[in-house]
């Protein structure tokens, strides 16, 4: 495993309404390792997470992809920047309107210009490798809440993408569902891919985790491997956050 | 009839209990008919005993003056099928440009933003037959060459014009009703803004809007009468034209029951979307 930094994230700033969320935060990710976000609800989880894929601009600090491209620098082309990292959210955020190989052919077919019949093999490729094939003709409504969250994983998968960020993507779900998502995540981790992922699940952020980050009080307030933070906390405000989610 | 075994996979239902629902379905059904049937006897009973009926029925609903005027009612209804089909495509296009207008962000389409806007508060706040008198008589009375002086002409752009700045309204309400986390997603996609637009928010949006759009078309059918105000035989004109020649009311009647004969079933079709689209909604939840 490389130890390059592949995500650089350097005193980054970012406020709502006058209302300071990140406040400075700093963070390196290694390529190819999951590093899990860990914190109280409002410390800024999805915040960082939108920064980092620009679907929000930061008000100071700089976020570097691979050494050479500054999301943050105001001549970036954030469509650009959004093409090689995928994202998946709470609320799977399906497109309603079209069946599940459509939702995963848009970007191929709309922003690498794939041709359609390329594009489509490939999405039941990666529908096949998720167990999903069968529903490649279905609309999101026939879906359950597990199988729209692996879709949604699929559709940022089928655009390639070098960084995966998770936000809570087993929030919504039914627990007995919980399980076939976490095992999709599990299944990229064992590919390499590089991930970034909040998460309420602290067993399986143990398990995946090369890296954890409590955040609190818009910093980093302690990053470590998972049995630094998870089994010996150095902070007093670590030690309390965890007790309260055990 | 014996009861199946509990876990057995199958429907059950208490056979008394469903002789129970059955006879009360049938007894319901015959009450209903009955007192519906009792309701109309006991209207055509008084109506038709009370001195004025046969003045009314004369004047009203009079089989000869109906017989004779229908068939010219029909044709002259044909114009206000044509006014509707051409309107109506136009409202269409007129509406989602404006609507689009209303949306963009982008300084240097400001003046379109500001256009787009006032179009929609002035010709919303004016009522369509006044548009309709200002383009029709107004229009033609400038007498310029290129200009048109038809009334079909003028009578149709009152109407796509009037109508245009409702549909804007609609559709912009149809965008705003695309949840953002719908264009979040498509951006983390790498659609740019335009793409987003075209393949995720407006379809939605659309399909959002499609019950208050075919309601507006059934109003717009109703209000191709209104260009009969600048004198077009269209089918209002037609049946005052026919009830002025024989000081009979029934054309008026006939007229109606064309309108009527078409908004019915537009109605009822746009009921059906609606249920439709509520349930797709309710089915759709969380995605
Ligand atoms: N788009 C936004 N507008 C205003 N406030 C926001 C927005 N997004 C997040 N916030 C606020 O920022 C804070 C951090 O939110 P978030 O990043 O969602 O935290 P987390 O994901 O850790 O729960 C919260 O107080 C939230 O209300
Ligand atoms: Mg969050």
């Amino acid at each position: 495993m490389s130890l390059s930094a592949f995500i650089e994230i350097d005193s980054v700033w970012k406020s709502f309404d006058n209302h300071p969320v990140l406040r400075g935060l700093s963070l390196t990710v290694p390529a190819h390792s999951a590093t899990v976000l860990i914190g109280a609800s409002g410390s800024g989880k999805s915040t960082l997470l939108r920064c980092i894929n620009a679907l929000e601009t930061v008000d100071a600090g700089s976020i570097v992809i691979d050494q050479e491209l500054d999301v943050t620098a105001f001549k970036t082309d954030l469509d650009a920047v959004r093409r090689r990292i995928g994202i998946v959210f709470q609320s799977y955020n399906l497109f309603p309107h079209m069946k599940v190989l459509e939702n995963i052919t848009l970007g191929p077919t709309r922003v690498l210009h794939k041709s359609k019949k390329e594009s489509e093999a490939a999405a039941m490729e990666l529908l096949t490798r998720f167990g999903l094939q069968a529903k490649a003709l279905d609309y999101p409504d026939r879906l359950s809440g597990g199988q729209a969250q692996r879709v949604a994983i699929v559709r940022a998968l089928a655009m390639e993408p070098e960084i995966m960020l998770f936000d809570e993507i087993t929030s919504a779900l039914d627990p007995m569902l919980v399980g076939e998502v976490l095992d999709s995540v599990r299944e990229l981790r064992e590919g390499g891919l590089t991930m970034v992922m909040a998460t309420h699940e602290m067993s399986f952020a143990k398990e995946i985790a090369d890296q954890v980050c409590f955040l609190n009080e818009g910093i980093v307030w302690e990053a470590g491997s998972a049995t630094e933070v998870f089994d010996s906390p150095a902070r007093p405000e670590t030690q309390e956050f965890l007790q309260r989610v055990n | 009839m014996n009861t199946p075994a509990p876990g057995t996979d199958t429907v059950y239902i208490d056979p008394l209990r469903r002789e129970r629902v059955r006879k009360k379905a049938r007894s319901d059904a015959l009450i209903g008919v009955a007192s519906l049937v009792g309701f109309v006897a006991v209207v055509v009973l008084l109506v038709g005993r009370s001195s004025g009926w046969e003045t009314v029925q004369k004047t009203f609903f009079n089989g000869d003056q109906f017989a004779e005027s229908f068939p010219g009612l029909l044709e002259a209804f044909w114009l206000n099928v044509r006014i509707f089909l051409i309107a109506e495509p136009l409202i269409l296009i007129i509406g989602l440009l404006v609507a689009l207008a209303r949306t963009v962000k982008s300084p240097i389409f400001l003046p379109i933003r500001v256009l787009a806007t006032m179009y929609v508060d002035i010709f919303r706040g004016v009522p369509t037959i006044l548009i309709i008198f200002l383009l029709g008589f107004g229009m033609p009375a400038l007498q310029l060459t290129g200009v048109p002086s038809d009334a079909i002409f003028w009578g149709t752009a009152a109407l796509v014009l009037s109508y245009g700045a409702y549909v804007a309204e609609v559709f912009r309400a149809g965008i705003g009703s695309v949840h953002p986390s719908q264009t979040m997603a498509a951006r983390s996609l790498g659609l740019s803004s335009f793409q987003t637009n075209r393949f995720v928010v407006l379809p939605q949006a659309v399909r959002n809007v499609t019950p208050p759009l075919l309601n507006d078309f059934i109003s717009l059918q109703k209000d191709t009468a209104l260009v009969a105000v600048l004198g077009p035989i269209e089918v209002l004109r037609r049946a005052q034209i026919d009830t002025s020649a024989n000081f009979n009311y029934t054309p008026y009647v006939g007229a109606a029951l064309i309108f009527i004969a078409l908004t019915i079933p537009m109605t009822r079709f746009a009921d059906w979307i609606q249920v439709r689209s509520a349930r797709k909604k309710r089915a759709g939840g969380v995605a």
